[in-house]
């Protein structure tokens, strides 16, 4: 097998300087009920070429998004990622190196992540970001459990645009942990609905924006509602690329933000690995969730990072850690990283507003559309659409003409009575012609 | 002092200086290794390094939520870019450069066919939420795996979507949770967990609300039988064991602690994270396991990337099967279709642990990983596994302390510091020795139930030559420390891209971001 160098001369030898007789020795306590003699009944040792040739017959069977006119957004986005992303993040050193634990041949790594704190908390307009989480809906998962513990309060609301993937893993985790969670029902433009729910248990309120729907919202009004209960306000965005455009959370009163970073750096990979930002407030520091890098000095005085901290982390604190995340998202954090300082503010703002642009041709395209009604009436790059029938079914037949339009809501969440409505997104890879096809191919659909 | 000439007049052999204590470069930088800064701190304020159309920013539909702030993110163009970069991957340590023997951690090689067959389009360009019908490889990939994964453990069913080792015994725990709660039976509020697990055991256990009691160990560095049967009881929800344990040591009783755990109506966690020890040669589900995470990122190859991601499937029995999280995979007549929601035959799932589908990018590695090995090529890894760490234990026992002496380990050596007594060096100085001599250090400190631990892993994937390299490299060491060397040691490393980093000073006064010094955006030094 290529993957072992041993050879059989080697094992033998081996054995006998351990003064074993077989490699059975080896494996004396596992019990005899429990010893396998045979190989397991999976198939037999494959060649490159082989594996190659079946795993590309599997990947023929899927409709690759850069293969066809494409819309889909909700959570995951794709953008054009520069060549050298790709190129950086299977340099061996960083590809397959481990968590920086011994920072003194670790420091590439740990100036990454240092850099990557810095962007993101710069980026979401906070005071203090951390090293990744696993993606931005286990990153609001845990910013709904620090909440919890900062207020020692019990109770969350979520708000009517919060992702439903992202509500039901709050959920999940939130219910094992005995908070309460109110999730307002699913409503294109309606936040600001949260303030009517907060009571003297809140111990955070989860708005989104731009939301599942793509609205944007000034959530300043709302943080100071939550702020006034003596909550927290949690703002989510599945869409980092908007920051190029819009407001960040931070400027608008946010206390904790998380995340999805895939947007910058990262492929959409049929939904992971993605980036979990976490960032907070500089006095909740010690509450957060996951790895810190910070700044230090060597035994000559010169500058280095380390990993810091860890005290709030299980390997340190086990039963009264922060959160029992260990291995995160390193190498999807060094793709936002060198993406970003590809970008830079100049390069951001530019894509960010090619994808508005794009998006406004989209709405206006659609609008065009009889029977289609906008219902997003503010947003950067996702607008939500009225369908006179379900969007499931139309989104079925477009893709079978090879256009995939969009993402149908039921999808996310088929309780919520909007099966006629489709999240359609445009970024900066969706083309004018694309948007042609789109609609000429709805209105074909739909007139049928 | 000798200075060998060639025709030019360029000395080619380097003068004889003492490397340590009498040379400084000045610009601060170590022959090939830059002094490289911060992106902040290269001006690249008005610079991008991508070319993008200029659109007409019509941004009227939002008024006052557009962003008028700078927001102080820095650009390089693209050669710079590449050159921050490269020069920054060279202060790494990396499995691709030498024997990387992280205890638990299982740092072996990372195929590169695996990264080029996650970078198919048909693979990498899918949109989590597009059609079904355009997926249907995916999904098939993902049955594939499931597939693998049952068969190697021996278990009925699989949740892939769990996001790594730790989001694994979440996902256990709370099919535990259910599965108790489905019975009525909400009185089970403690986890029992040896004192020697990961911290992530007892994390995870009080992250779903349980409290932690830890079970003894004995004297050979196993459960100790008689405390656990004295721990459990109708207040125990679950067990977690590590097996192989954290002191790389195979659970002898594994199959009367299942048996104990299920008399008491309590479940059986299994951490695998040390699951390349056994594959292909013993299935989980025979030892008695209800749940299991497979650390893909460890047993199957998926590359560690600087600390992540990773994939944490869990493995789970008959009993735990109905309570898994969705989505998963299912196959009718005319092919794929994933389940999303708690309803029909979901009705018991505890729920959805993350936005999507879990980390398609490690199951296609993993899986072409499984594929390459074969169920006989699985099997020779974990004896070679074991072999190679026998062999490590065997050649370094007559000269440090093995914490456990009789008999074989499994896939990790484990060292005690009793061998430094009295030199004044510990195993952080010991590990700190190491570097210098071209190694990363071992795990140190870990597992907590051996004094001064040093665990070492060296996988499968080292040859004989690289093992002996590294056993010659420790012995040599070892002589060193017993010589009283102790600057050796001590000061180390010497020739690291970095000397030894204060972390106490990164704690006490933390500075997580950069900032721009007091009047310039720059951080002139
Ligand atoms: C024994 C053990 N358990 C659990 C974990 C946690 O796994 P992960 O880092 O993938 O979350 C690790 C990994 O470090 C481990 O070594």
């Amino acid at each position: 097998m290529r993957y072992l160098p041993l050879t059989a001369d080697d094992r033998r030898s081996m054995l006998s300087a351990i003064g074993a007789k077989s490699i059975d020795d080896l494996f004396v306590d596992v019990p005899l009920s429990a010893r396998r003699d045979g190989v397991v009944d999976l198939p037999k040792v494959m060649g490159e070429l082989e594996v190659e040739r079946e795993l590309s017959a599997l990947a023929a069977r899927n409709k690759p998004a850069g293969s066809v006119p494409f819309f889909c957004g909700a959570g995951a986005y794709r953008h054009h990622v520069p060549a050298t992303v790709d190129h950086v993040i299977q340099r061996s050193e960083f590809l397959t190196s481990y968590t920086p634990y011994q920072p003194e041949i670790a420091q590439g790594t740990l100036q990454v992540l240092f850099e990557f704190q810095t962007q993101v908390a710069r980026l979401t307009g906070m005071e203090v970001a951390n090293a990744s989480m696993y993606d931005g809906s286990t990153a609001a998962a845990e910013a709904v459990l620090m909440a919890s513990r900062v207020t020692r309060r019990t109770r969350a609301v979520l708000s009517p645009g919060l992702h439903p993937h992202y509500v039901h893993s709050i959920e999940t985790l939130a219910h094992a942990t005995s908070i309460q969670t109110e999730r307002l029902r699913p409503a294109v433009d309606a936040e600001a609905d949260v303030i009517e729910a907060i009571d003297a248990n809140t111990a955070c309120v989860v708005v989104q924006t731009p939301n599942v729907f793509g609205t944007a919202t000034d959530v300043t009004r709302i943080a100071e509602a939550v702020h006034a209960a003596g909550a927290l306000l949690i703002v989510v965005t599945t869409e980092v690329m908007s920051l190029g455009l819009l407001k960040s959370p931070g400027e608008m009163g946010a206390d904790i933000v998380a995340a999805e970073g895939q947007s910058i750096g990262n492929a959409l990979n049929f939904g992971g690995p993605y980036v979990g930002l976490f960032a907070a407030r500089e006095k909740l520091t010690r509450q957060m969730p996951g790895r810190l890098c910070g700044e230090t000095v060597d035994a000559e005085g010169r500058r280095g990072f380390v990993l810091t901290l860890s005290t709030r982390e299980q390997h340190i604190r086990r039963d009264k850690a922060t959160s029992n995340i260990c291995t995160n998202s390193g190498l999807c954090a060094l793709a936002f990283n060198i993406h970003m300082s590809l970008l830079g503010e100049k390069g951001l703002r530019k894509v960010a507003a090619v994808n508005h642009a794009q998006a406004r041709k989209t709405r206006d395209a659609l609008a065009a559309v009889p029977g289609v009604e906008v219902l997003t009436p503010r947003f950067f790059n996702e607008i939500a659409v009225r369908l006179p029938r379900p969007a499931e079914q139309v989104v079925q037949v477009l893709a079978d003409h090879n256009i995939i339009a969009g993402v149908p809501f039921s999808r996310l969440d088929p309780e919520a009575g909007m099966d006629d409505v489709l999240l359609v997104a445009a970024t900066e890879i969706v083309t004018d012609h694309d948007i042609k096809l789109l609609a000429m191919a709805l209105s074909k659909v739909l007139s049928a | 002092m000798s200075s060998s000439m060639n025709t030019v007049g360029r000395p080619t052999a380097p003068t004889e200086v003492d490397p340590i204590h009498g040379f400084q470069s000045l610009t601060g930088g170590r022959g090939l290794l830059q002094d490289e800064p911060l992106i902040f701190e290269m001006d690249g304020w008005d610079k991008t390094g991508v070319d993008v159309p200029d659109a007409d920013l019509d941004a009227s539909d939002l008024g006052a939520l557009v962003r008028r702030d700078p927001i102080g993110l820095p650009g390089l163009s693209e050669p710079e870019t590449m050159r921050h970069y490269v020069r920054l991957s060279q202060k790494n340590h990396a499995i691709d450069l030498a024997l990387y023997p992280l205890g638990s951690c299982t740092m072996k090689h990372n195929p590169r066919l695996n990264e080029k067959m996650a970078r198919l389009p048909g693979f990498s360009d899918i949109h989590p939420l597009q059609p079904q019908s355009t997926v249907q490889g995916a999904l098939a990939l993902m049955d594939r795996l499931a597939h693998w994964l049952k068969t190697l453990t021996g278990m009925p069913a699989v949740a892939l979507s769990p996001k790594a080792g730790a989001h694994g015994e979440l996902c256990g725990l709370l099919a535990i949770h259910a599965a108790h709660d489905a019975k009525g039976d909400h009185a089970r509020r403690v986890v029992l967990v040896p004192t020697s697990a990961h911290g992530t055991n007892p994390a995870t256990a009080a992250f779903v609300g349980y409290s932690v009691r830890e079970i003894a160990q004995t004297a050979d560095g196993r459960v100790d039988l008689q405390d656990l049967k004295a721990k459990l009881g109708p207040d125990v929800a679950a067990i977690m064991v590590t097996n192989p344990n954290t002191c790389g040591l195979f659970e002898r009783d594994i199959v009367e602690i299942a048996r104990l755990t299920h008399e008491a109506g309590a479940y059986f966690y299994c951490d695998g994270a040390n699951f390349n020890a056994i594959v292909g040669r013993v299935r989980p589900g025979d030892l008695g396991v209800d749940a299991m995470h497979i650390n893909l990122h460890k047993t199957f190859s998926t590359p560690h990337g600087g600390g992540g991601p990773g994939a944490g499937p869990v493995v789970l029995s008959e009993a735990l099967a109905p309570f898994a999280p969705t989505p998963w995979v299912v196959s009718h007549e005319d092919g794929f279709r994933l389940v999303e929601f708690e309803e029909g035959e979901a009705v018991q799932s505890f729920g959805r642990m993350n936005a999507f589908h879990g980390q398609m990018g490690m199951y296609v590695r993993a899986l072409t990983y499984m594929m390459s090995h074969g169920s006989d090529g699985l099997r020779q890894v974990a004896e070679d596994a074991v072999l190679n760490a026998n062999y490590i234990k065997a050649r370094l026992s007559d000269v440090m302390s093995p914490a456990f002496p009789d008999g074989p380990c499994m896939h990790e050596a484990l060292f005690d510091d009793r061998w430094l007594e009295g030199t004044g060096i510990t195993t952080l100085d010991f590990a700190k020795a190491m570097i210098d001599e071209g190694f990363h250090p071992m795990t140190m400190y870990f597992p907590l139930v051996v004094h001064g631990a040093m665990l070492i892993e060296p996988t499968e994937t080292e040859s004989r030559i690289e093992l002996d390299r590294f056993i010659e490299a420790l012995r040599a060491l070892a002589g060193a420390a017993r010589a009283g060397e102790v600057d050796r040691f001590k000061g180390a490393p010497y020739l690291a891209p970095m000397r030894r980093l204060d972390e106490t000073q990164a704690a006490r006064q933390p500075r997580l971001s950069w900032k721009a010094r007091e009047g310039s955006n720059l951080a002139a030094e």
